[in-house]
């Protein structure tokens, strides 16, 4: 027992030590330190991964510039990260470690809109402006809090494109939008159920039916029941969002059982590699992306959004998912803000993002009133022979639309 | 969900899709769980991660695949190395946990699936991962039931290694001592048994089991460093269901369980499936308390 405490009060030593180092580094004068709590274990990890990098490459990107000017002065940047292991209890707690031991004074958001959820409160608590580059679910706009912004398009809009091409499509060939109907299979987390609720609303819009409306358990891996009703009822549409897991499962097994529905629409293709991995399976499929590197987006740090994938790639020898570069963009956002704001006042910090009109390779960034950017569309890509190429805005689009999907 | 019960009315081949394809799900869970009652039953520990192991089974052979190795070779180099996990896993962590109460069991080996989700996290990367598979399915009454031939190969392996290993246990002498040794530990040493040899080759054969599990899952389901808790708690569940020392039970309760709920997810909706299997373990575990207390009424 004695050995037990001796090792206990050793531990807590050293986390003291830690705390002390911590508060420190962030009173350095020349260096800002941003604090991220992002998932790099866990059942995110693999975006946790993609979001850290974006932050690391735009921070690289801003500091061999010269930093941010601040009253003459420059600044560097530097983000202190800790892993919140995809779990919203260990992100709340960390955030709180980071703004009262650690003295980080500027937040960068985590992964997923759950984590980004479980940690506002903390965030209004202590009046610390956090810019976030992946949270979507709408509920983080809703409820009044002031020091969230978000570089990306809520997770409504992620699948409206899709269904507008799918009534476009419909009226091309001289049926009411209402005749359609839609099949709707969303994992039970805030994002995908907000991405349900666009949905149903755009379903609304066009006086469409949903067939079919399936919530899936977040641990899915089986598509089959909902799949099986899709044979009985035949949608005209098939939505599917459920993380990297649910794009794949739906791909595999609509090809499996032979499914035939005329447009598949999905979320996180590109950060499951789904065109490079199951080229086949996933041919004509559409996906919702919050952007893509064939996108004519400009800006004053990295050049194009075709700059920035080609900057990514080299430094991390894989092709840039969207996730990735919003994550750099929420860096861009803050270093913007500080030399506007000409202080490290948070409130004025705060002001300064809040008044955010910045053109980026991202996309154009305004926040309203609740914080989220609505400056940017979302695009929609279908993957044709294992590329994802834009289909919609038409302003973007490189290629018409494959509608509909050959049958098996 | 009178919708639905509806839809399988005039759509009966419905029911049978729904029915084979809760069977080629069941028979994955099935080897998972056989591993676990048999360690459970023999050295009365509660492998906590089992799913890790079939994790770690499933990325093996994935890997296997990409270097072009084929399924046959796959499946049994991923028993082989989770054998030897488990030789290893026994020797430093298992053998210090016979014999104590079973608290300690789900901890130790809760700690082992922590370290296994980081360290595949590391070395395989956190991606989700399935296995390419090019054997095609067979089609019945105009593509209304498809069956996967990867499914049914899989199938046919659950049950093939299940059968295998219920003639090892009841006919070869190292399943003898396995058994003899789940009876009773002290009069089987007594008798020239190495219990802790015997332990330390029901807990490989349990790793070995789940490898092999995960090779195949790998093919049609998807394979996550972090995936592995579901095919634990299924396991659990599969192994509570069927009762402890039941393993013919196992495969039953495992099929059908995969049966039973792929209908409730068809019926109920998808977003009830895995409360209807809980409850289902709820009524079962009822019902086997109530059955007991009969039966201790009437010994009184």
């Amino acid at each position: 027992m004695r050995g037990f405490v001796a090792s206990l009060s050793f531990v807590l030593l050293a986390c003291g030590a830690d705390i002390a180092v911590g508060a420190d580094d962030a009173a350095n004068d020349d260096v800002i330190t941003l604090g991220a709590a992002v998932s790099l274990t866990g059942k995110y990890a693999l975006n946790g991964a993609n979001t850290k990098n974006g932050y690391d490459l735009a921070v690289q990107q801003i500091n061999n510039k010269g930093g941010v000017k601040i009253g003459g002065k420059s600044y560097v940047f530097e983000v202190r990260y800790y892993d919140d292991e995809s779990t919203p209890a260990r992100g709340t707690e960390l955030v709180e470690r980071l703004i009262q031991q650690d003295g980080v004074k500027y937040i960068l958001g985590p992964y997923s809109s759950g984590l980004t959820k479980a940690i506002l409160p903390i965030i209004e608590r202590y009046k610390v402006p956090m810019v976030e580059a992946n949270g979507a679910a709408r509920e983080l706009f809703t409820k009044g809090y002031r020091y969230i912004f978000a570089v990306l398009s809520t997770s409504d809009q992620y699948l409206t494109p899709a269904i507008n091409l799918a009534v476009q499509n419909a009226e091309k060939l001289g049926k009411k939008p209402s005749e359609l109907t839609v099949a709707i299979a969303t994992e039970n987390d805030p994002f995908a159920q907000d991405v349900r609720a666009g949905v149903l609303a755009d379903l609304q819009r066009f006086g469409m039916n949903c067939s079919i409306d399936d919530q899936l358990p977040p641990e899915l891996n089986d598509m089959t029941v909902t799949l099986a009703k899709m044979k009985a009822l035949q949608p005209d549409v098939l939505v599917v969002s459920g993380h990297e897991k649910g794009a794949l499962t739906a791909v595999t097994q609509i090809e499996a059982l032979r499914v035939n529905v005329p447009v598949v629409a999905l979320t996180h293709c590109d950060s499951a590699q789904l065109a490079k991995k199951l080229k086949k399976a996933s041919q004509h499929v559409f996906c919702a992306q919050q952007w893509h590197r064939s996108l004519g987006h400009k800006g004053a740090l990295f050049g194009s959004a075709a700059d920035f994938a080609k900057r990514f790639e080299a430094a991390y020898g894989y092709e840039a998912p969207y996730q990735a570069a919003q994550s750099a963009a929420a860096v861009y956002v803050f270093a913007d803000a500080f030399s506007r704001a000409e202080s490290l006042d948070s409130e004025a910090v705060r002001d300064a993002i809040s008044a955010t009109n910045l053109k980026t390779f991202y996309g154009p960034i305004k926040f309203d009133q609740t914080g989220k950017n609505i400056a940017k569309p979302m695009v929609l890509t279908q993957i044709i022979d294992g590329e994802y190429v834009v289909v919609a805005p038409k302003k973007w689009a490189t290629a018409e639309p494959v509608i509909p999907r050959p049958k098996y | 969900m009178t919708s639905n019960l509806l839809i399988l009315y005039e759509a009966p081949a419905l029911g049978l899709q729904l029915a084979i394809d809760g069977i080629l799900i069941g028979a994955v869970f099935a080897l998972a769980a056989y591993g676990m009652a048999l360690v459970w039953g023999v050295t009365n520990i509660i492998n906590v991660a089992q799913g890790e192991f079939v994790m770690l089974g499933g990325l093996i052979s994935i890997l296997g695949a990409e270097h072009g190795l084929p399924l046959w070779l796959t499946v049994p180099l991923a028993a082989a190395a989770l054998y030897a996990l488990g030789w290893l896993l026994f020797y430093t962590v298992i053998v210090h946990l016979l014999g104590r109460d079973m608290f300690n069991s789900v901890l130790a080996t809760f700690g082992i699936a922590i370290v296994m989700q980081q360290v595949m996290a590391h070395v395989f990367g956190a991606a989700d991962r399935i296995a390419a598979s090019s054997l095609g399915s067979w089609f019945f009454l105009d593509n209304f039931v498809v069956i996967s031939k990867m499914k049914v190969v899989v199938f046919a392996a659950c049950i093939g290694l299940g059968l295998t290993l219920a003639w090892f246990l009841s006919r070869s002498r190292k399943g003898q001592a396995i058994r003899a040794v789940a009876q009773k530990p002290e009069a089987a040493s007594i008798l020239g048994i190495e219990t802790r040899k015997v332990y330390c080759l029901t807990y490989s054969l349990n790793a070995a089991i789940c490898g092999a599990a995960g090779a195949l899952a790998a093919t049609a389901y998807t394979i996550q460093p972090y995936g592995g808790l579901s095919y634990t708690v299924r396991s659990f569940m599969i192994v509570v269901v069927a009762g402890l020392g039941n393993l013919g039970g196992v495969i039953w309760a495992a099929l059908g369980l995969g049966v039973a709920e792929n209908f409730a997810g068809f019926i109920l909706g998808t977003q009830y499936q895995i409360a209807f299997v809980f409850g289902l373990l709820v009524a079962v575990l009822v019902f086997r308390n109530w059955r007991l207390r009969r039966q201790r009424k009437h010994l009184e």
